[in-house]
C-alpha cells in the first residue's frame, strides 16, 4: 500500500518508529511497581493451599505482632461493610475474601498491610489458617455428575454445577445433513486452560482520600473506564459513587486479557486504603499471578464434520464443555456467554452449522479470559482448523487443496454464515496462495515424501483462519449494559499540534504511535505533532478499553471520524481566509487550496491558528471534535499459516524450522508495528501448541504455578518468523481497517498441531491435543514402534 | 542492618539495608531506579538484568549486601551525555520492544553478551538471551536488534 501522505506527515502505510520507545529505552516507562505515593503502605496477601474446604479460623495476632505490619484485613471485616462479595463482569459472583469457605487453590483469604513490601511478607508468613479440607471436583465431566457436590449453593436456586447453556445454529437441519453426508469424521479435543503471563504481573496502589471522599485507583487494567463504573458499582453503598472515582492504568506491561476482569486483590488495596485513610500498594508476585488469576480457554471439544465423498463439507456439530472454575468471571460480551465461538465456520462456506457449549463450576480460580483473542475465537478456530485436517487425511487430500476447495469465494462477500455472521471482506485464496509460494509448499510436500521413505518425521501444517474482531456493534454488544462503543476526543492547539485521548487502553500494542498516524492521515498534521493520552478516566472519553482487538476497530474509527469533523471545521475557516466558497476548496493531506488556483492556499496549522484568532462570522472558536463510535459490523480479518516440523524419534521433541504467516487485517496503518503484533501473536501460539498449560492434579494442585514449570517459548524454541500480508479492506471501517493483535495467537496453535499431526498422519495417528510436549510424542513414537 | 557502598552508573551510594534486602528492591526502591523491572520470583524471566562489575546478573537473586564494593550498570546508566547506546538505538529502530517490560533486562543481557562476543551469529544471540522472557515481540526483531547493534559498535 503506497501512502497517501509524505514522510514528514507519516499517516498510514508508513512503518514510523515508535513515539513510546523513548521511555522505555530509558528506563523511564511508568508501570504500576514504580508508583510510590507519600506515605504508602503494601498489602500483601494469604493465599489458600487447599482448593475446597471450610475455615475454621484465623489468627492474626502473631501477624501483628510483625515489626511493621499495621493490620489483618479477613472476609469478616469486609463483611461489616458488604463488600466480602463483588460482581464479575459476566454478572455473576465471586468472593472478594472468604468469610466460611475457599473455592480454589491460591484464593485470596487475608491481606496484610505493612510499612513496606518485606514487612508485609512477614506478616503473611505469620497468619494463621484453619482450614477443614473438603474433596474438590477438579473434572468438569465429573462436576456435571448427579452426585456431584453443588459448588455454589450459595447462589439462589444453584441445584447443580452447571452455569449456563448456549447454542448456536439449526440443530435439526444440521443433524438432517448428517445424515445424508458421505463423509463424517470426528474428534474430541481439549483446548486446555493456559495463563497469559505477561511478564509484568497484576496489582495497584489504592489511594483514598478521607477528607475528600476522593478514590484515585493507579491498577494494571485494560479497561479503566468500565473498571471505574464497575468500582462505583460495588462500593457505591458506602459513598464512593462515580465522581469521586478516578482509574488511571499507567505504562502496563503486557495485558493480553488478563488484565480485563476486576481481581480480589484490587478491591482489598482499595478496601485497606479506605480503612486506614492511605495510600496502599498491591503487587503480585508471579506465583500468585501463574496460581490465581488470569487464566484463559479450558473448552473440552466433541467437533464432527459432514462432507461429500470428493470432501465438500456440508456441515459442522459442535459440542463443548466448558470449565469455568469457581466463577463465570471471564469478560465476554454479555449476551455472548459463549463468546464468539460461533465463528467455528471459519473460512468455508458450508449448508448447516450447529454448536453448543455448556459451562459448569469447578474448583479452580476463575478462567476463561479472553487471552490475546476476540472471545473464545482460539478455540473454535482450533476446532475446526483440527477437524478439517482429519477430513482431508480420511479421504486421502492434501490439506491446502482441501481448504482450497471448500473456501468462500472473494465474490460471496458479505458472506452470511450459517452460525449468524455477516463477514464483511474476504479473498482467502490469495492469503493461501502466497502462503504456498513463500513457503515452496510444493517441494516441502516432495521434500516430506522422500524423508518418510527413509523414515524421517516431518510435518507441514495449514491453517487458514477467519477472525471476528471489534466488539462491537450496540444492538448486540455491552458488558454490563454498557454499550462497546469506542471513542475519541482530539483537540488542535493554535500552533498546529494536538491531543487526542481515547477510550482504549495500549499494553504494548503502540497506541500512541498508531493513533497519532490515524489523525495524520486524516488532517494532514505531522504524527510527530500528536499527542497521544489513554488510561486516565478523569481525561479520556468514556470507552469499553483495549482487548479483542477492538481498539482500531472501534477507538481507531473513532479518532478518525473525530479528525473528519475537525476537517470538516477547518474547511469552513479555509474558505473565511481565502474569501471563497467552500465547494471551490480541494484538499490534500495538510493543505486546503483553490480549484484552479493550486498556488493560493492554506495550510491546516493556517486554520488551527485562525480557529483561536480570526473566525468566520458567527463560529464557534477552538477547534476540536469528540466521537463516539459505534462500529456497523465487526471486522473479519484471515490469514493463512502454514509451518514445517520436524520430529526427533529419540525424544519426541517437535523443533518448528520455518513459518510462514501470511495476513489480511485490512489497510495497515504502521506495517512495522503490525508485522510485530504478527510475531509477538505467533509466539504466543507456539506456546500453547508445544508447552504451555496450567494442569490440576485430583486434589486442585496447581502443577504449573512458576515459570519453573509454565513453559513460555524462549529465543531458542521461537523461529525466525516470515510474514507477509494481502490487503481486502474492511468495507465499513472509516479507514478499510480490521485489527490485528490477535490473529497470530489465533492462527499458529492449530498450524503447529496440524504439522505435527501430518508428521505422524501416516502411522494412523488423527490428532494429538495442544500442548503437544515431547512426552506425549515420545509415547506415541514408543506405541507405534518408531521410537529410537 | 549492614552497610554496603556500591556505584551504581557511575554514582557511590551508600546505605543501611536489611541483609535480605534484595539487590533489585535495592535499586528500585532506596536508589530510585525504576528502570529494572520484577517479572518473577524463580530467576526465569530476566527481566531485572543488570551489569555488575560488567557480567549480567539478575538482580532479583542477587542480595544487596552481596554487590557491597561493586561497580552497577542499570538500563538509566546506557546513555551517556544525552547519546543512545548503540543497543537502544537499534531496539528502536527494529521495533525490538512492544510494552517495554522486559526490554531494561533484555537491553543488558545484550550488552553484557556484546561485551563478551562483538560480533555473533543470530543462533549465538539466540543462545544468550535464552534467560530473557519476551511476551510481546515473539523474539524476532530483539535478535535483530542486537544483531544490528553489534554491527554499529563493530563498525
Amino acid at each position: 500500500m503506497t501512502p497517501k501522505t509524505s514522510a514528514d506527515i507519516c499517516g498510514m502505510g508508513h512503518s514510523m518508529k515508535r513515539k513510546e520507545d523513548p521511555r522505555f529505552l530509558q528506563g523511564k516507562g511508568n508501570y504500576i511497581d514504580d508508583i510510590v505515593l507519600p506515605g504508602m503502605l503494601w498489602l500483601d496477601i494469604v493465599r489458600s493451599p487447599i482448593a475446597y474446604g471450610k475455615i475454621k479460623g484465623i489468627d492474626s495476632s502473631k501477624a501483628l505482632e510483625v515489626p511493621g505490619v499495621l493490620a489483618v484485613l479477613t472476609g469478616k471485616d469486609l463483611e461489616a461493610y458488604n463488600l466480602h462479595w463483588m460482581p464479575t463482569l459476566m454478572s455473576d459472583t465471586q468472593m472478594v475474601l472468604p468469610t466460611d469457605t475457599v473455592m480454589y487453590q491460591a484464593q485470596e483469604v487475608a491481606a496484610v498491610i505493612a510499612t513496606s513490601r518485606y514487612a508485609a511478607a512477614d506478616g503473611v508468613a505469620a497468619v494463621e489458617v484453619d482450614y477443614e479440607p473438603m474433596k474438590p471436583v477438579i473434572d468438569p465431566f465429573k462436576a456435571l455428575e448427579e452426585d456431584a457436590p453443588v459448588l455454589r449453593s450459595d447462589k439462589d436456586g444453584q441445584t447443580d454445577n452447571r452455569i449456563w447453556h448456549w447454542e448456536a445454529g439449526d440443530k435439526a437441519a444440521t443433524d438432517k445433513v448428517f445424515e445424508e453426508a458421505d463423509v463424517v469424521v470426528r474428534e474430541r479435543m481439549h483446548v486446555p486452560r493456559i495463563h497469559v503471563a505477561s511478564i509484568e504481573t497484576c496489582g495497584c496502589v489504592a489511594d483514598f482520600n478521607p477528607v475528600e471522599g476522593h478514590l484515585t485507583v493507579y491498577m494494571t487494567t485494560q479497561a479503566p473506564h468500565a473498571i471505574r463504573t464497575v468500582l462505583a458499582l460495588v462500593a457505591g453503598h458506602v459513598g464512593l459513587s462515580e465522581e469521586k472515582i478516578r482509574v488511571v492504568s499507567p505504562d502496563i506491561g503486557g495485558g493480553f486479557g488478563g488484565k480485563v476482569p476486576v481481581y480480589p486483590g484490587y478491591v482489598v488495596a482499595i478496601a485497606a486504603s479506605v480503612v486506614l485513610g492511605k495510600p496502599v500498594k498491591w503487587i503480585e508476585d508471579r506465583m500468585e499471578n501463574l496460581q490465581a488469576d488470569s487464566f484463559a480457554r479450558d473448552y473440552h471439544m466433541a467437533a464432527e464434520l459432514a462432507a461429500d465423498a470428493d470432501g465438500k463439507i456440508r456441515g459442522l456439530r459442535i459440542k463443548t464443555l466448558a470449565d469455568h472454575g469457581y466463577s463465570d468471571a471471564q469478560a465476554a460480551p454479555s449476551k455472548f456467554p459463549a463468546g464468539l465461538f460461533s465463528i467455528c465456520t471459519g473460512s468455508y462456506d458450508m449448508e448447516q452449522a450447529y454448536a453448543e457449549v455448556d459451562a459448569v463450576y469447578t474448583n479452580k480460580p476463575p478462567g476463561g479470559v479472553a487471552y490475546r483473542c476476540s472471545f473464545r475465537v482460539t478455540e473454535a478456530v482450533h476446532c475446526m482448523e483440527r477437524v478439517v485436517d482429519t477430513l482431508a487425511h480420511r479421504i486421502g487430500k492434501d490439506p491446502a487443496e482441501l481448504r482450497e476447495e471448500n473456501f468462500i469465494p472473494k465474490e460471496a462477500f458479505p458472506y452470511q454464515s450459517p452460525l449468524g455472521w455477516e463477514y464483511d471482506s474476504g479473498d482467502y485464496q490469495a492469503a493461501m496462495d502466497k502462503a504456498k509460494e513463500m513457503i515452496g509448499y510444493d517441494d516441502l510436500r516432495r521434500e516430506q515424501a522422500e524423508k518418510r521413505a527413509r523414515s524421517e518425521l516431518m510435518g507441514i501444517g495449514v491453517c487458514s483462519f477467519t477472525e471476528v474482531l471489534g466488539a462491537g456493534p450496540s444492538k448486540d454488544f455491552d458488558i454490563l449494559g454498557i454499550k462497546m462503543f469506542d471513542s475519541a476526543e482530539v483537540r488542535v492547539h493554535p500552533t498546529g499540534k494536538a491531543i487526542a485521548r481515547f477510550g482504549t487502553k495500549s499494553q504494548g500494542q503502540g497506541h500512541e504511535t498508531t493513533y497519532a498516524q490515524i489523525i495524520a492521515e486524516e488532517l494532514g498534521l505531522p504524527a510527530a505533532h500528536v499527542q497521544v493520552e489513554e488510561g486516565d478516566t478523569d481525561t479520556a472519553p468514556y470507552g469499553l478499553g483495549t482487548y479483542a482487538s477492538r481498539s482500531t476497530p472501534t477507538a481507531g474509527a473513532a479518532g478518525a471520524m473525530a479528525a473528519r469533523q475537525i476537517r470538516d471545521k477547518a474547511s469552513k475557516i479555509a474558505a473565511h481566509l481565502m474569501e471563497v466558497s467552500e465547494e471551490d476548496l480541494e484538499w490534500e493531506p495538510g493543505k486546503f487550496s483553490v480549484k484552479g488556483a493550486p498556488d493560493r492556499s492554506v495550510t491546516i496549522q493556517d486554520c488551527a491558528f485562525a480557529a483561536y484568532t480570526n473566525l468566520p462570522e458567527g463560529m464557534e472558536p477552538g477547534l476540536e471534535a469528540t466521537n463516539y463510535y459505534d462500529p456497523p459490523n465487526l471486522t473479519f480479518p484471515f490469514g493463512t499459516y502454514i509451518c514445517v516440523v520436524d520430529i526427533d524419534r529419540g525424544t519426541g521433541e517437535v523443533t518448528v524450522r520455518r513459518f510462514v504467516a501470511v495476513d489480511d487485517c485490512g489497510n495497515i496503518i504502521n506495517p512495522m508495528i503490525v508485522q510485530g503484533q504478527i510475531h509477538g501473536g505467533l509466539t504466543q501460539g507456539i506456546g500453547p501448541a508445544l508447552f504451555e498449560e496450567i494442569p490440576y492434579d485430583e486434589d486442585g494442585n496447581n502443577l504449573a504455578g512458576s515459570f519453573m514449570d509454565y513453559l513460555v517459548p524462549t529465543s531458542m524454541e521461537t523461529p525466525a518468523w516470515e510474514t507477509g500480508h494481502t490487503i481486502t479492506p474492511s468495507p465499513h471501517h472509516p479507514l478499510g481497517a480490521k485489527g490485528v493483535g490477535e490473529s497470530a495467537t489465533v492462527g499458529a496453535p492449530p498450524a503447529i498441531a496440524n504439522a505435527v499431526v501430518d508428521a505422524l498422519a501416516h502411522l494412523g495417528v488423527t490428532h494429538l491435543d495442544i500442548p503437544i510436549t515431547p512426552d506425549k510424542v515420545w509415547d506415541i513414537l514408543n506405541e507405534k514402534g518408531v521410537a529410537e | 542492618m549492614k552497610r554496603v557502598s556500591m556505584t551504581v552508573n557511575g554514582v557511590r551510594h551508600e546505605a543501611d539495608v536489611e541483609s535480605r534486602t534484595l539487590l533489585v528492591h535495592f535499586i528500585r526502591e532506596q536508589l530510585e531506579l525504576t528502570g529494572t523491572n520484577v517479572g518473577c520470583d524463580t530467576s526465569s524471566c530476566g527481566a531485572c538484568t543488570i551489569l555488575m562489575n560488567g557480567q549480567s546478573v539478575k538482580s532479583c537473586t542477587v542480595l544487596a549486601v552481596q554487590a557491597d564494593g561493586a561497580a552497577v550498570t542499570t538500563v538509566e546508566g546506557l546513555a551517556s551525555n544525552g547519546d543512545w547506546h548503540p543497543v537502544q538505538k537499534a531496539f528502536h529502530e527494529n521495533h525490538g520492544l512492544q510494552c517495554g517490560f522486559c526490554t531494561p533486562g533484555m537491553m543488558m543481557a545484550a550488552v553484557g553478551y556484546l561485551d563478551e562476543n562483538p560480533a555473533p551469529t543470530e543462533e549465538e544471540v539466540r543462545l544468550a538471551l535464552e534467560g530473557n522472557l519476551c511476551r510481546c515481540t515473539g523474539y524476532h526483531n530483539i535478535v535483530k536488534a542486537v544483531l544490528a547493534a553489534a554491527d554499529d559498535m563493530g563498525s
